[in-house]
């Protein structure tokens, strides 16, 4: 036995890695398809399947409501007497801004340089089937949401879980769930929702600054102490402006983002046509990619899984804020979400990788915002910059999102303990600064681990919740088509 | 009874609209309709923290622009013996008013000059001069 194993910090961190080897290994287990070398992650699958259930379920609103979700979204059945409290459309930016982020640039970058243009058809499918699971889970986060002594509003799976399961005769397993499914969101808040966030962030910073040359080369923690100083001031000093700040410039970046690349595929106009002839032809019989279709397939669906997080049921915290006497409204609104996030802005990423061809560059070298940022570049020769402010602002978007989401999953699990509240908050920059200096590939896997264990509660929940679920959508659907509950007449709207 | 809406905040012109206001009224067998705006967009960009709070914050901020805003106006009214309903509301001032006009179908509007965002208005026009260019019924600024 050496010194190493004997110092006790040495024993935590090497339990710590066991642990999260084994349950990486667990949560990630992907058993291969016999005859191929395609490894099927089950977890997508059971992200993906939960997707197309509800999509049948619910009668295939994704085609029947948009024309609702865009009414509820305009204030159409909003009166002016509730004017001032948290419309759908405020619900549905807050959420949108926590979603999307990275994974819309680097994510589908890695997929489209490992699956080829035809994981681009499989990750809109995903995108469009998990507007059904968002849906669900947004109006159970809405119907079972409470309102706190203090007037504030909490909901989410924690609180659907609990007391949806409850009325359901379930009341152990609801409030077993429940518990899970915090610890997991506030596991996943701490690396995935920061770290990660973190360490992607500080890359791109140095990458602009000269690479190797930068002064933060080797620094990089610098960039993470920056990061949770002005973290901090949001979740400790209550410095609301930064956070104002932000939930206003990121979406206009966003914005920005989508307008670039419409502007990158319209340059490349003559492409336009052999680009989406290799989407669809990659679909179905790719050229050069491991497991033919189906790991196109795989791909697309795990990169629309992991960027819209639909049936993660973090965004139904989000969305549950809002001022409605309807849940099933917000279930409508919410599933513009995964529209936005995987159709249209994950869908214009890989246009711009595959029409500008720097896909068959491979992210390997580049890295998946550098893949990203040379489509870009044969346009714009300024824009691995103005990416790089993008992505720094996405990821403390992020940051601050995940930050909220692992206070309110902590607060449920220590009935809003202060303290535990104020150990957090000062763990969670602790894990700002680590990210950023060092990519710790256990501490990653482990929060990765987490946040797709939250699929496991909140989906069980889901199918467990399926019937009062398809109740409440059915109901208010129907209301809104006999014109039972009509628009609000314009001068009574807000 | 034929109601007058006037639009009220904190600046000084809204006290001379209501004392204006209040002597027509009188005359005239009115109602008065006091209505205070606070500035609110539907679409403002929110973080979730906020969204979190919002329902208390709303009620909040009605409570003080009824004690601050409403409360001294309400008095000057009162005092003339002048029949009011008041209101507090979120929105754009001058397109929530305008609203409110057609809705509880007053008869005339009216208004301080000067309202209590002088650099907003200096960029942006004044509350009154939408409602001049917009209002379905007769507006009245007070200076």
């Amino acid at each position: 036995m050496n010194v190493h194993t004997l110092l006790p910090a040495n024993v935590a961190v090497d339990a710590f890695n066991g642990f999260s080897t084994w349950i990486t290994s667990v949560v990630f287990y992907s058993p291969q398809i016999p005859g191929t070398e395609v490894k099927v992650p089950l977890i997508v699958v059971w992200l993906v399947l939960a997707g197309f259930f509800f999509t049948g379920y619910l009668g295939f609103m994704q085609v029947r409501g948009p024309r609702i979700s865009v009414d509820l979204v305009k204030g159409k059945y909003t009166r002016a007497s509730d004017a001032g409290e948290v419309t759908h459309f405020q619900a549905l930016a807050t959420a949108v801004s926590g979603t999307v982020g990275l994974g819309n640039i680097a994510g589908v970058a890695v997929a489209i340089s490992l699956g080829g243009p035809g994981a681009t058809f499989w990750m809109i499918l995903a995108g469009l089937v998990g507007m059904a699971t968002k849906m669900a889970e947004c109006t159970l986060g809405v119907k079972y949401r409470i309102i706190n002594p203090d007037g504030s509003i909490s909901g989410g799976p924690m609180y659907y879980l609990r007391d949806g399961l409850k009325e359901r005769g379930l009341p152990r397993l609801g409030v077993g769930l429940s518990i899970f499914f915090a610890i997991c969101m506030v596991g996943g808040s701490l690396g995935g929702g920061n770290m990660f966030q973190s360490n992607q962030a500080a890359a791109q910073i140095v990458s602009v600054t000269g690479e190797e040359d930068s002064f933060l080369a080797g620094r990089e923690w610098i960039v993470g102490v920056v990061f949770a100083i002005l973290v901090g001031a949001v979740i400790i000093g209550g410095i609301k402006s930064i956070a104002k700040v932000t939930s206003k410039i990121v979406p206009v970046m966003g914005l920005f983002y989508f307008v670039a690349c419409v502007l990158v595929i319209l340059f490349n106009f003559g492409a336009i046509p052999s680009a989406i002839g290799q989407i669809f032809s990659g679909a179905f019989s790719p050229e050069g990619v491991a497991g033919g279709a189906i790991g196109a397939l795989i791909i697309g669906f795990q990169r629309a899984a992991f960027s819209n997080e639909a049936g993660l049921g973090s965004s139904s915290v989000a969305h549950s804020a809002v001022k409605t006497e309807e849940p099933a409204s917000e279930g409508f609104v919410a599933m513009l979400e995964p529209f936005v996030d995987t159709v249209v802005i994950c869908t214009m990423t890989a246009l711009t990788i595959v029409i500008t061809g720097t896909w068959r560059e491979g992210a390997g070298t580049v890295g998946g915002v550098g893949l990203t940022s040379r489509a870009f570049e044969t346009v714009f020769p300024w824009f691995p910059l103005a990416l790089a402010i993008a992505v720094v602002l996405f990821a403390f978007s992020t940051m601050l999102s995940w930050a909220y989401y692992g206070m309110k999953a902590l607060g449920y699990l220590f009935g809003n303990s202060a303290q535990a509240e104020t150990v957090y908050k000062f763990v969670f920059l602790g894990f700002t600064i680590l990210g950023s200096a060092a990519a710790l590939d256990h501490v990653i896997n482990f929060s990765d681990s987490m946040i797709f264990l939250m699929a496991l509660p909140n989906i069980i929940g889901l199918y467990l919740l399926a019937r009062v679920i398809r109740a409440t959508i059915r109901s208010y659907y129907e209301r809104i088509s006999t014109g039972e509950l009509p628009q609000v007449p314009e001068h009574e709207r807000f | 009874m034929e109601t007058v809406l006037v639009g009220v905040d904190q600046g000084e012109g809204s006290t001379r609209a209501v004392e204006f206001a209040t002597e027509r009224a009188k005359r005239n067998d009115w109602t008065i309709l006091l209505v205070h705006v606070i500035n609110w967009s539907p679409y403002a960009m929110t973080t979730n923290a906020e969204n979190a709070e919002r329902h208390k914050e709303r009620a909040k901020e009605i409570e003080f622009a009824e004690q601050n805003v409403i409360a001294p106006m309400r008095s000057i009214v009162d005092a003339a013996g002048v029949p009011v309903e008041t209101l507090v509301r979120h929105g754009r001032p001058s397109d929530t008013i305008l609203d409110l006009a057609i809705t509880r179908h007053v008869v005339h509007i009216v208004v301080g000059r000067l309202g209590d965002s002088g650099l907003r208005e200096a960029i942006f026009g004044s509350v009154a001069s939408r409602l001049v260019q917009h209002a379905t019924v007769p507006v009245t600024v007070v200076p």
